[in-house]
């Protein structure tokens, strides 16, 4: 059993930093930057940790601290926790309150109706929409200068790393409950994007759900992504326990996700290059047979 | 019709549905194909399907149907009151809340047996099965308790609807307080229960539980006739009332908790599938064991099918099937009793 678990943070999170201390200080256009800046969204929240001036970001949400979700959860240590809630997020007293397309609407209207500014920062549906979401988030933040540098470090590497290939091995996801992506998901772009077939296609699963075990079995992919499990035990996820799974898993390689994988944030491309990574191990697994 | 008639019936009913369940399934497979797949043993996919994923669901629906019909027919029997089901009187829920606790404690990963199984060396924790029989053990001795001997309809619903209620708010607390944020939606799984996903090792550790509850309660059916004509009648005719009380308790309890642990409560199986037979068997309690014991395997299985037909890709849990079929049954039973309490 090939267990793949790359694991090569560093990486473009260092190209990233670079690009924005390289980047000009505050441009003319954003003379008033927001000095208290509260993000209620883990994806917002790595968003702002990247972006954010020195001081300027004051707190990001308490999933930003877990590590089985957020890329960045060491970094979110140093920043005050919220749980997305408007009474605590008021007693902050944000200038500038970044939130999620889908977050709380309730706690959001109420935040505005108490004169805090609200922004919404729509979700990524594909791996090209974050370059515009960083530089929405770096233009909300005054950061314009280093949002653009770091969105064409994005772009240019994207570029680099998207190299799709319809007759690239065959990929399923499978997780708790026996959930599967569909091709409107941004994990069915990652593993495109990286040149594996996914086999959502095959199947014309469009939104993500329950895929039957069977199903899976029959699909017979190549390599098989999971989500690492949590603490604690649940019925949801026994099912990566149930023997049939474990017969596919055990002839595909299994492949646990990581935090990289569930936002549009830059970090992205750290889950591409370890696509690329896994991908080249099973051509060569495949050649060397 | 002979009760002879009525077995044979339910047998080939059983059989019919247990092979609709093998068959029947998301990934379309022709009846040759699935059965040759069934029975050799290629390795391949199909075989995989069939042997690891449908056999045992097949399997466990009836096992669990026998559990759980068996049980209504038994407390049935022995309080001399219809409405008495594991799951209405709050069995299956406390079934459920033990089987949450040693998940999360882990307690469920203990109790470990390593026994060679058709030739393959299988780890087995009982853990699992063992807490799910101590909750209803534990509830099923509070029931007595608070209802007597005599089973006296109110006081048996209203103990019910309690322990249900309390069982069911500690299991969503227990839920609640884990670390794991996929249990919280587990509470739909515990209080509807599902055969979706269940695998060998579900069966081989329910079976011995199992096993022992069909044995004790099988025993119960003369007792039970005995019991008909009154308890003092029942004693001169030699049945020994605190025995039988015993038997029915840990028999009820081995069935309803292992049944529970792997499955999740199911409910009203225990209430309807007596209630349909015992015409059919001149509402003779110790025949009524027996054809319950097959009536519930066939509703199991046959809700199993359902479920699998309605929403292939969306795991509608039993439970839903079941109250839809036993809620209004329920309801007239209720509407029944209170004349004859009037």
């Amino acid at each position: 059993m090939s267990v793949l678990r790359p694991y090569s943070k560093p990486a473009f999170a260092a190209v990233l930093a670079a690009a924005v201390s390289t980047a000009a200080p505050l441009s003319a256009q954003d003379i008033d930057p927001p000095a208290r800046v509260v993000s209620m969204n883990l994806c917002t929240d790595q968003l702002a940790m990247l972006l954010a001036a020195p001081g300027q970001l004051l707190s990001v949400s308490y999933v930003a601290l877990d590590p089985l979700s957020s890329a960045m959860a060491d970094e979110a240590q140093d920043y005050v926790i919220n749980h997305g809630g408007a009474e605590e997020i008021y007693l902050l007293q944000p200038d500038l309150v970044l939130a999620f397309e889908w977050s709380d609407p309730i706690a959001i209207s109420m935040l505005r109706r108490l004169g805090i500014r609200v922004e919404q920062v729509p979700n990524a549906y594909s791996l090209a929409d974050i370059g515009p979401n960083i530089r929405l988030v770096g233009g909300l933040l005054g950061r314009a200068a280093e949002a653009e540098a770091m969105a064409t470090a994005y772009e240019s590497r994207l570029a680099e790393l998207t190299t799709p290939d319809e007759t690239g091995p065959r990929a399923a996801f499978y997780g708790a409950n026996g959930v599967s992506s569909g091709t409107w998901s941004m994990s069915h772009q990652l593993v495109t994007a990286a040149g594996f077939h996914h086999i959502a296609d095959e199947l014309q699963i469009t939104a993500a759900g329950q895929l039957p075990l069977e199903m899976l079995v029959l699909a017979d992919p190549d390599i098989v992504f999971s989500p690492e499990l949590y603490a604690g035990a649940s019925q949801a996820e026994s099912i990566l326990d149930h023997p049939a799974y474990r017969a596919v898993a055990k002839d595909a390689g299994a492949f646990t996700t990581s935090a990289t994988w569930d936002c549009g944030t830059p970090l992205v491309i750290e889950a591409l290059e370890d696509l690329h990574a896994a991908r080249d191990r099973i051509l060569q697994e495949e050649t060397a047979e | 019709m002979s009760f002879r008639g009525l077995m044979i019936l339910l047998t080939a009913l059983c059989a019919v549905l247990f092979a609709a369940s093998l068959l029947i399934g998301p990934a379309g497979f022709g009846i040759g194909e699935s059965l040759s797949a069934l029975f050799g043993g290629q390795g391949d996919a199909i075989t995989l399907v069939m042997q690891e994923i449908r056999l045992p669901r097949a399997l466990l629906g009836v096992m669990v149907g026998v559990s759980l019909g068996m049980s209504g027919a038994a407390l049935q029997g022995y309080l001399r009151n219809p409405l008495a089901e594991p799951g209405l009187i709050g069995v299956s829920s406390s079934a459920a809340l033990g089987a949450v606790i040693a998940m999360q404690t882990g307690f469920a990963k203990t109790v470990a047996f390593t026994l060679p199984i058709l030739g393959i060396t299988t780890e087995l924790t009982m853990g699992l099965p063992l807490a799910g029989l101590a909750g209803a053990v534990v509830s099923v001795l509070l029931i007595l308790f608070l209802s007597g001997p005599r089973g006296n309809s109110l006081t048996l619903i209203l103990a019910g609807i309690a322990i249900s209620a309390l069982a069911g708010a500690l299991t969503s607390l227990v839920l609640n307080l884990s670390p794991n944020p996929y249990a919280i939606y587990e509470i739909v799984f515990w209080m509807m229960g599902s055969l979706a996903n269940r695998s060998f090792s579900h069966v081989w550790i329910a079976l011995p539980f199992m096993a022992v509850g069909w044995v004790m309660l099988a025993r119960l059916g003369r007792g039970l006739d005995a019991l008909t004509l009154g308890e003092d009648a029942a004693e001169a005719l030699g049945i020994r009332l605190t025995r039988l009380r015993l038997t029915m308790v840990i028999g009820v309890a081995a069935c309803v908790g292992a049944a529970t642990a792997v499955s999740g409560a199911i409910g009203f199986v225990g209430l309807v599938v007596p209630h349909i037979l015992r015409p059919l068997v001149q509402a003779r309690p110790s025949a009524l064991l027996w054809a319950s014991a097959l009536g519930g395997a066939a509703m199991v299985l046959a809700a199993d099918v359902f479920v699998r037909v309605i929403l292939p890709e969306q795991d509608l849990k039993l439970g839903v099937l079941m109250a839809l079929i036993g809620a209004p049954l329920f309801l007239h039973l209720l509407y029944k009793t209170r004349r004859a309490m009037a």
